[in-house]
């Protein structure tokens, strides 16, 4: 563990009188990816002062992409992420399609929204329940607040009589890792989940069937029949889960007053679209704002509760990427790829179009380039603001843009413009049900792991859908899932998705049949990336800054439990990592999180 | 009832292991995606939970130390890493996942780096903690491509000049215990290959099983002999030359880019998960992605690989006669006998 650098003291920062801690988590675990949390507390004040957030791998996809088949691209990206490798593919496949000009046969883009249903409900499920879930399971809470766990004892759950826990200590006891009863049927769950994604995408977490044009996935009777049984399951499932959630949400903020403050930050959240429609998509560029509104997940981009745009094309022309405080040269005399998209417009030259990676290593300086995430922005042309989007590790972001935009009304899930209506049909041991997410009142981390469990609800509703659409076609005897394509000297595309954990972009450049350029751009460049060039801090460090600190212990055993939350519920996916940094550089004392669970015979690491 | 007699008779077949406790010190910190340990919480052959809560006899107490699991953060974490790099920690199993960077190249910064030095306070890039940790280590293991051969972040022209465990320890290290590095390859590791060859390794630990058996890539044998293509369900239109031409047929895709007859993987025959899934059992083109040559040496990876155009062409002629043969057998076994009939006569056959 280290103790680093203290920043300048920057003017204009509040400071705080003595008393700062500085206290370092490294690496945070329960994510994917490495990330390391420094900072500084006020335990006088009970809050968190500053922070600053870094990346500690670099692999440069970017660089060695170029030159490459672009047919290749979807197998190379999907191995930036593990945990949702897929999106990637998809994503990438999306912009080939726009590149190549191809549109895919319906019953193929039935089975690719089938697939990415099915990673919704793993992924999101898995990091729910088996890693978040850890910081509210007994073990946690007792470590951490026992004056919470004590209340979770006496209180009796809401919906004890639908989840069948009796008080909310019981869901924190299922909660416990391996031992808890909870914790591993949702491993079990997320097992068959990733068995259905197998089923439409081949492999779990890199797809193998995935291609522009279409699928390689034979669609049979059998295929549909497999995936709906399981899917039943899930469904039944969330039956029990959402209000589990709920409960167990819900007891928080009743048992410690003030725990939205946890994680807040102004309501700037982006969605990029998830589910084609192929009745109305065909991956024109020209016609993108017309089918990216057709998305079964409506693209948006809001704030201060605002709906500022549904509008894909804008949406695309507003994206900048900024250098701020990254191991990056400047691109300012590279080349510029992409001067006017399709329909005209200009495309800045920070726009990923136009970007070029120039890594270059070097120390870590809190007080200059401390990470490898670089800044991506979102151009506000209405106050000229580069805003810091986050994507609130996804659902939050999707539901919220979903509900105000009003547009999506399947049945199974309807947009009312203020809520989401989720319907799940009888299963075996339970009757129907309609869930409604509605708009909550804060952008934290409370409401964020939330919106996670209704967006499960959420994509497996929508999977119903697209199971009665693929059925469709099959007994309509439109079995064909791919469409034949040349690749052309000379294109660009781009694809927008969501990610599991948030938006998600693909953009292309092809030269002489080769890739000329390629930049994916997923959530946790806009969620982890550090200060900008104008100084706005990225969302990490701008959502933990303000944390208040509920936690009962003292800085000597402070395990940093509150601020933990709030990180996790971005739902960090960093195969890369990030860092946090926090202090206003007064007096500090340096201190560590008590070793724990360490085996006997073994010293904790680190120093003071 | 006397103590002696309250002890189950049958308790002499368990064997107490060799070794009570091993450590399983999992760096997933190398150019990766983390892919390989979520591939593991999939695994239901042994599952993860079966490993860690003793579902298994014979095997030592099993202390997982892998970051998208565990509880602990930061030092806590780091705790078990330092100790065993201090020489604290008598008997772990390294587990690396990702690429290796070549931190050599660059004059100041790294490119991947896991937890902070005490002393220099500087982040410990991965070939320090491999330098650190691995003479320590009872076996060193390769969780996925990156980490045993380099995979995709290796590739050419990429700008970290990342290897795999053996490039960077030597394919003739050997670890304190005498075994060699042993390679889980796959992108990502199919989840029942990796947890299998866990628990091979922890019976020879224990004392219950000899030298893991590994091939010259340092594959276990037993997973990684046979080719995709000798599991593959789709080998036998293969052999009849029956080939698609369009993604999405359920024919022999070799010439849409599959590598499948020269690939060293079980994955067809095993599935992904469960038996679900696979590659191009499931119409998903072989890309290779278990071999030490991947990515490269099969990209562009939807095009026909070069040795399948001279192969699909021989296999023409006989391929269409054996099918024509066979259509003729099928057709017939698949009438009934004419016996079977509900006619007032019996002419089965049957003589009194």
């Amino acid at each position: 563990m280290a103790d680093i650098a203290a920043p300048e003291l920057k003017s204009g920062q509040a400071s705080q009188p003595a008393k700062l801690v500085e206290m370092n988590w490294d690496p945070i675990t329960r994510i994917v990816g490495s990330l390391g949390i420094y900072t500084k507390i006020d335990f006088e004040q009970r809050k968190v002062a500053e922070c600053y957030s870094t990346s500690s791998i670099f692999r440069g996809y970017s660089i060695f992409m170029k030159g490459k088949d672009p047919r290749d691209s979807h197998f190379i990206t999907s191995r930036i992420c593990g945990i949702c490798g897929d999106n990637h593919a998809t994503c990438s496949v999306y912009a080939q399609n726009m590149a190549y000009g191809v549109k895919p046969p319906n019953i193929a883009e039935w089975i690719v929204n089938l697939g990415e249903a099915a990673e919704y409900m793993f992924d999101h499920n898995i990091f729910q329940d088996n890693l978040v879930g850890v910081d509210f399971c007994e073990q946690m809470v007792k470590e951490t607040n026992p004056g919470v766990w004590a209340k979770a004892q006496k209180t009796a759950a809401p919906h004890a009589e639908i989840h069948g826990y009796k008080t909310i200590a019981d869901i924190m006891t299922a909660l416990n890792p391996f031992t808890g009863e909870f914790y591993r049927e949702t491993l079990h769950v997320s097992r068959y989940t990733r068995e259905m994604f197998c089923l439409m995408e081949g492999r779990h977490v890199h797809p193998s069937t995935l291609y522009p044009g279409g699928v390689g996935t034979v669609p049979t009777v059998q295929l549909f029949t497999d995936y709906i049984t399981r899917l039943m399951k899930y469904v039944e499932f969330m039956k029990k889960v959402v209000p589990l959630h709920d409960d167990l949400f819900d007891f928080f903020y009743e048992a410690l007053p003030g725990y939205e403050e946890v994680g807040r930050r102004r309501i700037l959240l982006g969605c990029w679209g998830s589910f084609q429609d192929p009745d109305v998509c065909d991956y024109n560029y020209k016609s993108m704002t017309d089918w990216g509104r057709s998305m079964f997940v409506t693209p948006g981009v809001v704030v201060d509760g605002e709906l500022v745009t549904t509008d894909l094309v804008e949406i695309n022309l507003n994206i900048r990427i900024l250098l701020g405080s990254s191991f990056y040269d400047d691109w300012d005399h590279e080349e510029t790829f992409v001067r006017q998209d399709p329909l005209g417009n200009p495309i800045d030259r920070k726009h990923p179009w136009n970007q070029t990676t120039l890594p270059r290593p070097q120390k870590r300086k809190f007080d200059g380039n401390y990470t490898w995430v670089m800044s991506p922005r979102w151009y506000d042309k209405r106050t000229g603001d580069y805003l810091a989007l986050d994507t609130g590790g996804g659902p939050i972001a999707r539901l919220w843009a979903t509900a105000l935009a009003g547009l999506v009304d399947i049945g199974y899930v309807k947009s009312t413009g203020h809520s989401v209506k989720i319907y799940l049909p009888k299963t075996a041991l339970k009757p129907e049900v309609e869930f409604e997410w509605k708009i909550p009142k804060w952008s934290n981390a409370i409401e964020r792991d939330r919106a996670r469990t209704y967006f499960q609800a959420y994509a497996a509703a929508c999977a119903l859908h697209f199971a009665e659409k693929a059925l469709a076609e099959l007994h309509a005897g439109h079995t064909r899932t791919f469409t034949p394509f040349q690749v052309p000297d000379e294109a660009i595309g781009c694809g927008f998705h969501e990610a599991v954990r948030g938006v998600l972009s693909h953009h292309l450049v092809i030269k002489g049949g080769k890739i000329a350029n390629y930049h994916p751009y997923p959530p946790t460049p806009w969620n982890a990336n550090p200060r900008d060039i104008y100084g706005t801090p990225g969302p990490y460090e701008d959502a933990v800054q303000n944390t208040p600190i509920f936690e009962e212990n003292g800085p000597d055993k402070f395990k940093g439990i509150d601020i933990m939350r709030a990180v996790r519920s971005f739902d960090p996916c960093l195969p890369c990592g990030v860092h946090m940094y926090v202090g206003d550089g007064k007096t500090v004392d340096v201190a560590h999180s008590p070793t724990f669970g360490v085996p006997p015979g073994m010293k904790p690491g680190g120093h003071s | 009832m006397d103590p002696e007699s309250a002890i189950p008779y049958g308790r002499k077949t368990q064997h107490a292991p060799a070794l009570k406790e091993v450590h399983i010190l999992w760096i997933t910190a190398g150019l990766g995606c983390d892919g390989d340990s979520v591939s593991i919480t999939a695994a239901t052959q042994p599952s993860i939970e079966d490993v860690l809560l003793g579902a298994i006899p014979g095997l030592p107490k099993v202390h997982l130390h892998n970051p998208v699991l565990a509880y602990e953060n930061g030092a806590e974490f780091m705790a078990p890493f330092h100790a065993a790099a201090r020489g604290e920690m008598d008997n772990f199993v390294l587990v690396m996942e990702g690429s290796i960077p070549n931190e050599k190249i660059n004059r100041e910064g790294y490119w991947a780096a896991m937890g902070t030095d005490p002393d220099t306070h500087e982040p410990i890039t991965i070939p320090q903690w491999l330098d650190r940790l691995a003479p320590k280590a009872l076996a060193v293991v390769g969780a996925g491509t990156c980490a045993t051969y380099g995979g995709i972040h290796a590739m050419e022209g990429n700008p970290t000049g990342c290897m795999g465990l053996a490039d960077y320890l030597g394919w003739d290290w050997k670890s304190k215990a005498g075994l060699p590095i042993v390679n889980v390859p796959g992108c990502p590791v199919q989840p029942d290959n990796f947890m299998e060859t866990l628990l091979y390794l922890l019976y020879q630990l224990a004392g219950l099983a000899p030298m893991i058996p590994l091939d010259a890539a340092l594959r276990p044998k037993w997973l990684f002999t046979r080719t995709v293509h000798d599991g593959c369900d789709r080998a036998g239109s293969y052999e009849q030359a029956l080939f698609a031409k369009e993604y999405g047929s359920p024919n022999c895709i070799v010439k849409l880019g599959c590598w499948g007859p020269v690939v060293n993987c079980n994955v067809p025959k095993r599935g992904w998960i469960n038996g679900v899934g696979g590659c191009p059992n499931v119409g998903g083109i072989c890309i290779g992605c278990t071999m030490p040559g991947f990515p490269d040496k099969f990209m562009p990876f939807m095009d026909e690989p070069p040795g399948a155009v001279l192969s699909s062409n021989l296999i023409k002629s006989y391929g269409g006669l054996i099918r024509s043969l066979r259509k003729l057998t099928n057709s017939t076994v698949n009438q009934e006998p004419k016996w079977r009939h509900n006619r007032p006569t019996l002419t089965t056959g049957y003589r009194r």
